[in-house]
């Protein structure tokens, strides 16, 4: 793994900038985008129609949590910050992967899609990447933090 | 109407990506021109969510529904000027890949609101 390379890049900033700069500023970026997407994903959902779907809508709305709170993490940095926000990654990929194959395994429990059916598909395969990304960039800044 | 402006953000968008993939590929972070470049789009953008609301007040409704037209229309509004705001406070090339996954996203989002639209 990489955490050993601490690229020089001439900065110097204060510990809390680090995560969310650099590789690190792209990954706030995708996050902030799927918090909001998650978020105003399941809200539409839950106040259009919430019996057609119920699973599904709140699976995007433990989606929308989990998004946001790596994206804060990302923003403010810090140690703890990151540590929580390693174990919220890992937690993502393993929701992803769950709720991905859960889709393709039982179609009818999902009428309606969530962030994380079918791996994210629908999303480009973001979903799945990202959590991937977020946590070599997270293991990489641990010297760093 | 509507149709061609989603055509026109979603070329600008693509534009917009690939010329800030290239400073980024040249190790260059946003500069002056990109900023105008990113305007551009943005003004595109807010020109497709006033006449999409106008053509709502003129009761011509999306395939998809009301809510999740207005919200692509105000997403595709926010996400360059959000994506160029993060880029001012990064002035490496990560600076020019996040302006350039963020005209990606608004270029996707593009894409969405045809269908949405059902053009």
């Amino acid at each position: 793994m990489a955490e050993s390379t601490t690229e020089s890049t001439g900065r110097n900033e204060s510990e809390g900038g680090k995560l969310g700069s650099g590789p690190g500023r792209v990954l706030v970026w995708f996050y902030g985008v799927f918090t909001v997407a998650a978020a105003s994903r399941s809200i539409v959902q839950m106040i259009q129609d919430f019996g057609k779907a119920p699973l599904a809508y709140v699976l995007s709305a433990v989606a929308a949590v989990v998004y946001g709170f790596i994206t804060f993490s990302l923003v403010r940095g810090g140690e703890r910050l990151r540590r929580t926000a390693l174990v919220c990654c890992a937690a993502e990929l393993v929701f992803v992967l769950t709720v991905g194959t859960w889709t393709l395994a039982d179609k009818s429990a999902f009428p309606d899609a969530t962030v994380w059916s079918d791996y994210g598909a629908g999303y480009l395969l973001i979903p799945v990447i990202l959590p991937v990304l977020g946590m070599l960039w997270l293991r990489r800044n641990r010297a760093a933090a | 109407m509507l149709d061609a402006l989603t055509v026109a953000v979603a070329a600008a968008a693509l534009a917009l990506a690939a010329w800030c993939g290239f400073a980024a590929y040249r190790d260059q972070p946003t500069k002056d021109w990109h900023f105008i470049g990113m305007a551009v789009v943005s003004v595109l953008a807010l020109a497709q969510l006033v006449v999409g609301i106008v053509q709502l007040g003129r009761g011509e409704r999306p395939d998809q529904g009301m809510a999740i037209f207005i919200a692509y229309l105000v997403g595709s509004f926010a996400a360059v000027p959000a994506a160029g705001l993060l880029s001012l406070s990064e002035r490496t090339k990560w600076g020019s890949v996040t302006v350039s996954a963020g005209a990606v996203v608004l270029a996707v989002l593009e894409v969405r609101l045809y269908d949405i639209w059902g053009g």
